[in-house]
């Protein structure tokens, strides 16, 4: 393992010398490490290009972390990793994602994730993004498919704090009866960087729910485009949230798409886009606070929330 | 001890807002201004704290101009504002905004005291965002937490703190204020209509229509004030003579 991915894994997965439990650490496109657990079993794709990742029923909390680094310029490393959750686990999975370059070509990472969540599952799965390093293009596009059976519960958590040049995020979740999906996505972009959101949900069995919320702040002159469409097709709720806060010369583009095929659909989505309010600001300097630093606590607070 | 000198303002809308205000706020007193809807009353807050700047005249706190200093310095020197609507933030706490008032990481304990103070429970508030999704008089509360939590403070402003306030936490919310009187560590000036307000008071101003209509002692304003409400009008035509 090189210097720059070690301090990734410090970054994007809360590494600390060693990993507890399951993991597999991706670095330049290759598997440098990996560990399975008596629940947890990891499996090397057999063209080299992934994992599958097998989760048992008896796993009940454990987190697994399959970190990738590209750590210079002149790779483009595509991977296809799949979860296999069995019915009833309960499981944390950590996929951090950090690219660097200097100076040099581009840095690709693309991760294609697939979840396959057995009926009654629970998987918090944390997706964290960083890009490091002087010149050279940083990019990274995950794309995440999911399929819940019924009663199962996806929480994704999705973190991108500047310094990737461009992202297209693909999320596209399949939900059945009583099935649960639960999205959190905090962006931050600033320079010259774009970041795109993709999300499609189909609700297909009844009561099945999402619940999407995305939070993102776009800088100086970046660019951001989310784009989401929800689908209901039988009794089902769905919500959507895109709230954006604009600074200097940001711009971003909001497009959900809600469809309701069936009486008993309950959809709704809410959009907001704007600078910070005036007031806010006011607020903060009256506790000591000057314009620079009331500005970067109501940003910190609204990507923490 | 805040001194206001002939201070005049104009809204942006080109209305005369305040004509011409002289007002003394002595350190160590509660002075409650009082006065009709639409007389001026939050607009002078805002220019002592700041957030509004006059078009003439000079605020001096303890004898130094501060008239124009932004809102960050005067805070720095010690003015405090509470909002009459306070401003809601997505994705800040509770804690958070106790914390930036400190300017420091507060304990559990004294989380309690500060929310205890404005009839709040810590533990179910300290992580609620100050979103929409607290009500009316939850968010006051928290907004006249704030500004207990805010240390040496010099001048003290709470604008309308009763509205949104239930009857039941009324009791609490005074003796704060009169906690924070008996500290006496700077002036306190507190906008409302509240007769159990005005009952605490030191001294009590009337504004009315961008002027000092009258001022003084509590113990000679308040019986006016009360006799006029029996009439049913305002104290008109009873402008302080200098």
């Amino acid at each position: 393992m090189n210097e720059i991915t070690e301090e990734f894994l410090k970054l994007v997965a809360d590494y600390q010398e060693k990993f507890k439990g399951a993991f597999s650490i991706r670095e330049n496109g290759q598997c440098i490490g990996f560990q399975s657990t008596e629940n947890i079993r990891i499996e090397p794709k057999e063209n080299g290009q992934g994992i599958d990742i097998y989760i048992s029923s008896n796993t009940k909390g454990e987190t697994v972390n399959i970190p990738a680094c590209v750590t210079h310029g002149n790779v483009n490393d595509v991977v296809y990793n799949d979860f296999h959750v069995e019915d009833g686990a309960d499981v944390i999975i950590v996929a951090g994602c950090g690219v660097h370059a200097d100076n040099e070509g581009e840095a690709i990472h693309n991760g294609i994730h697939r979840f396959f969540l057995g009926k009654g599952s629970h998987v918090l799965y944390k997706e964290k993004h960083v890009g490091t390093g002087t010149e050279g293009n940083k990019r990274i596009d995950p794309v995440t498919s999911i399929v819940q059976e019924a009663d199962s519960v996806m929480e994704m958590d999705t973190l991108q704090i500047s310094g990737v040049d461009h992202t297209l995020r693909k999320t596209d979740a399949v939900l059945k009866e009583r099935a649960k999906l639960i999205i959190h996505e905090r962006i931050l972009t600033d320079g010259k960087e774009e970041a795109n959101t993709d999300f499609k949900v189909d609700l297909v069995g009844e009561d099945s729910g999402v619940d999407l919320i995305s939070r993102s702040v776009a800088k100086d002159h970046s660019k951001q485009h989310y784009r989401s469409v929800i689908s209901g097709n039988t009794r089902c709720t769905g919500h959507s949230e895109c709230d954006a806060i604009l600074v200097g010369n940001g711009a971003v583009s909001a497009a959900p798409e809600l469809f309701a095929g069936d009486i008993d659909a309950a959809l709704i989505h809410e959009a907001a886009i704007g600078k910070i309010a005036g007031e806010q600001i006011l607020k903060l300097c009256t506790l000591g606070l000057t314009e620079e630093e009331a500005e970067a606590k109501i940003i910190e607070g609204f990507l923490k929330g | 001890m805040v001194t206001l000198e002939k201070i005049a303002w104009t809204s942006p809308d080109g209305d005369s807002i305040l004509k011409g205000i002289d007002l003394t706020v002595k350190t160590g007193k509660l002075t409650v201004v009082t006065g009709p809807n639409g007389g001026g009353k939050t607009s002078l807050a805002k220019i002592m704290s700041g957030l509004v700047k006059p078009d003439s005249g000079r605020i001096l706190l303890d004898g130094e101009d501060i008239t124009d200093l932004s809102i960050t310095e005067r805070a720095k020197k010690g003015v405090a504002y509470a909002f009459q609507q306070p401003v809601r933030f997505k994705g800040l706490t509770v804690r958070d905004l106790l914390e930036l008032a400190a300017g420091e990481k507060l304990a559990e304990e004294r989380m309690c005291t500060l929310l205890g103070q404005v009839g709040l429970c810590a533990r179910d508030y300290i992580d609620r965002e100050v979103n929409a999704s607290l009500s009316g008089g939850e968010i006051k509360r928290v907004e006249i937490a704030t500004v207990l939590a805010r240390k040496h403070m010099k001048l003290t402003i709470f604008d309308e703190p009763e509205a949104g306030i239930d009857l039941w936490s009324f009791a609490g919310l005074i003796d704060a204020f009169q906690e924070l009187k008996e500290k006496a560590e700077g002036a306190l000036l507190i906008i409302s209509h509240q007769e159990r307000i005005l009952d605490i008071a030191d001294e009590i101003v009337v504004i009315a229509n961008g002027k000092v209509r009258v001022s003084g002692h509590k113990e000679v304003i308040l019986p006016m004030l009360l006799a006029d409400e029996k009439s049913g009008s305002c104290p008109l035509g009873k402008e302080m003579k200098r």
